[in-house]
């Protein structure tokens, strides 16, 4: 169940009162006051917003890539806000899957190795860890294309990586930043089907960032954020959608 | 009082930070080179970021090589001459002189002197019982070199006629030795290479006589293959030194463990007022102001060379970083820690540095046995000696590149583990 009101106890990821401001001179600015948050895992949310409401900042606080001013983020039962940032690196590296809208693949790195990338991190041997990447390339339906760089790929196909990337690990969640808003309609819908199987048949948690309603509609709920609070919730129409508060 | 207390003070930070930056480069060069085992970012990474950026690349690896180029070559320059001079004596000869003599230009010692020397302990014979020493004169002439017709001195050594017997190293090419009392010379092989006029059968003019040369010798890349030899006497003769007197005697000891033995009985006979050395630490010690002064030299060029290397490295790197901060942000958001980037960084940068230093030693090594010359601030004259790269010296120029490599890769390395994530991957 996805809740804004800050009253869930057993979520999968928990946001309470999270605030970000960032300092410009001698102006403050706050990105996000306040924020409460519960997800549970199989979760899809998707944060929609204008330029600056605070949605890439939510998405790096949650993912650990930044810190709030105040507030905290608890995901599966770990307090990240107070985690050293040799810890936090650990964390990331554990528990998220990150999927970016110029899909932030390594341009030297074959799509194999860079599947592999979060798998060099374990203790996993070479084998195993091929063994990972096929599974993840297949699930995107890319296995016939292991050996081929990022300019060899088109920018669904480039993005499928990402998302094989994400997965292959198998975190605790994925973050997506726009994961379609460099693409056409044509790939935009197939990235959206994949991330949806992913939920429906691999229960993974997906928090979103999108400009695109066509996009937002996919994900069980969109939250909007506007100056920094979650002033909206909508529930999906779908009867797949968990209950909403 | 506080003066000093400053002083101090300036000093001991000095060493501290000099010991902090030999850490740093130490360290960086360890970690660096250890990257492969102690990294989690794939060397590949690396390897085809190199190969992308190619050009930038390039313009590092030919700074850091020239620079590395212009460092051997002149430490092969120094190593050359200080082996020239030090091939020059042999362990197993002892350098009779004047005491407080600093050189045989200003010896000065006496037939009687000499005599005395002979019968020493230590001192060996031939199988007929003439003990083996040459009293010798040194003095220079000017003759004009091959290359520019200028006139340049040349050293020319009166020696007694067992000095092959006592020289062993010393061989003849071609011709024959000089007839004693005669006027005859011999050329060494390298005198005969750098100045006109003295081939076989040429007669050479100084002194106010008509020396013909009878011979060529072979000693071995040594200083003296830059000399004439010829009859002691005579040329003290022509020089107009006093009939007596040689600048120096070379005895052959029975063996170099001799030598002590020889030395305290020359010191503690009171009727000798002569100093003994052992040939091949006299002539290291004649190398030691043109060594100091080419490697002092050359290490200056080295270093200013150095300065711009290191800043071209360090930009190439910056630039790498600046192109890839993207990528970087994402490995940091996958998880890899500054600790990686920092040691793919900086393994990249030495990368580049150990190919620069191999291309540096791979271009300076046609200099090696290329004969130059120069003048010997002791004698005063003319030495030619050869560049002399050795496996040593090579190493040395791959490791001045891998610390240019460090220098210029540690800062953009850390630079770019340091940057924070959520705002690297924001201004991409």
């Amino acid at each position: 169940m996805i809740s804004v009101n800050g009253n869930q106890a057993n979520s999968l990821i928990q946001v309470r009162g999270l605030d970000k401001t960032y300092r410009r001179g001698n102006e403050d600015i706050h990105v996000l006051q306040g924020l409460n948050l519960d997800v549970d895992q199989g979760d899809f949310v998707a944060f929609m917003g204008p330029s600056g409401s605070g949605k890439t900042t939510l998405l790096n606080l949650l993912g650990g890539l930044d810190l709030p001013t105040r507030g905290s983020v608890t995901v599966a039962g770990d307090e990240i806000t107070h985690m050293s940032r040799r810890r936090l690196t650990q964390w990331r590296a554990r528990h998220v899957g990150f999927i970016f809208q110029m899909y932030n693949l390594i341009p030297v790195l074959t799509a194999l190795q860079n599947v592999e990338l979060p798998l060099l991190l374990t203790r996993l041997s070479r084998a195993e860890r091929r063994r990972h990447v096929e599974t993840a390339l297949a699930i995107v339906g890319l296995s016939d294309r292991m050996q081929h760089f990022p300019r060899q790929l088109s920018g669904g196909q480039e993005q499928r990586v990402a998302i094989a990337r994400a997965i292959v690990a198998d975190p605790t969640f994925l973050l997506c930043d726009e994961p379609t808003g460099d693409l056409d309609r044509k790939s935009a819908d197939e990235v959206m089907d994949l991330l949806q199987r992913l939920v429906n048949e691999h229960r993974k948690t997906v928090l979103m960032v999108t400009h695109d309603p066509l996009v937002a509609r996919i994900a069980k709920l969109t939250l909007h954020l506007e100056k920094g609070v979650l002033v909206e919730a909508g529930a999906r129409q779908d009867a797949a959608a968990g209950a909403v508060s | 009082m506080l003066l000093k207390l400053l002083f101090g003070l300036g000093l001991a930070l000095a060493a501290a930070a000099a010991l902090l930056l030999l850490l740093l480069i130490v360290g960086g060069i360890l970690a660096g080179l250890l990257a492969p085992f102690l990294g989690a970012v794939p060397v590949s990474y690396n390897f085809r970021s190199l190969r992308v950026r190619w050009a930038s690349t390039l313009v590092a690896i030919l700074g850091i090589a020239g620079t590395v180029g212009v460092f051997v070559a002149m430490l092969s320059l120094a190593h050359g001459f200080h082996a020239t001079l030090v091939a020059s004596g042999s362990p197993g000869n002892a350098l009779v002189m004047r005491a407080g003599s600093t050189s045989e230009m200003m010896g000065g010692i006496t037939l009687d002197s000499i005599r005395i020397v002979q019968d020493k302990p230590g001192v060996a014979h031939t199988p007929a019982g003439a003990p083996l020493v040459t009293q010798e004169v040194v003095g220079v002439i000017p003759i004009p070199l091959i290359r520019t017709g200028t006139d340049t001195n040349v050293q020319v050594r009166g020696v007694s006629a067992n000095v092959l017997q006592i020289r062993k190293f010393v061989q003849l090419a071609q011709g024959r030795m000089f007839t004693p009392g005669l006027d005859e010379v011999v050329v060494g092989k390298n005198a005969l290479q750098t100045y006109r006029g003295l081939a076989l059968g040429d007669t050479l003019h100084f002194g106010g006589v008509r020396w013909k040369v009878v011979g060529i010798f072979n000693a071995g890349g040594s200083a003296f293959d830059s000399e004439i030899w010829c009859d002691a006497r005579i040329l003290s003769q022509v020089l107009q030194r006093p009939p007596d007197i040689f600048q120096s005697a070379t005895v052959h000891l029975t063996s170099p463990a001799a030598f002590q033995r020889f030395k305290d009985a020359i010191t503690s006979d009171p009727r000798l007022n002569l100093e003994v050395e052992r040939e091949v630490d006299y002539y290291a010690n004649q190398s030691s102001t043109m060594t100091r002064l080419i490697t002092v030299l050359g290490g200056l060029v080295a270093l200013i060379m150095a300065v711009g290397a290191v800043f071209g490295a360090l930009n190439t790197m910056m630039a790498a970083i600046s192109e890839r901060g993207r990528e970087i942000a994402t490995l940091r958001a996958l998880g890899f820690s500054s600790w990686n980037v920092v040691l793919s960084f900086l393994f990249e940068s030495l990368l580049i540095a150990f190919i620069a230093g191999l291309l540096g030693c791979l271009a300076v090594l046609p200099l090696n046995g290329w004969t130059t010359s120069t003048m010997n601030m002791q004698s005063f004259s003319n030495v030619a000696f050869a560049f002399q790269i050795t496996f040593g010296l090579l190493s040395l120029g791959v490791a001045f590149a891998l610390v240019m490599g460090v220098l210029g890769g540690l800062l953009p390395a850390v630079r770019a583990a340091r940057r924070p994530v959520a705002l690297a991957l924001r201004e991409l």
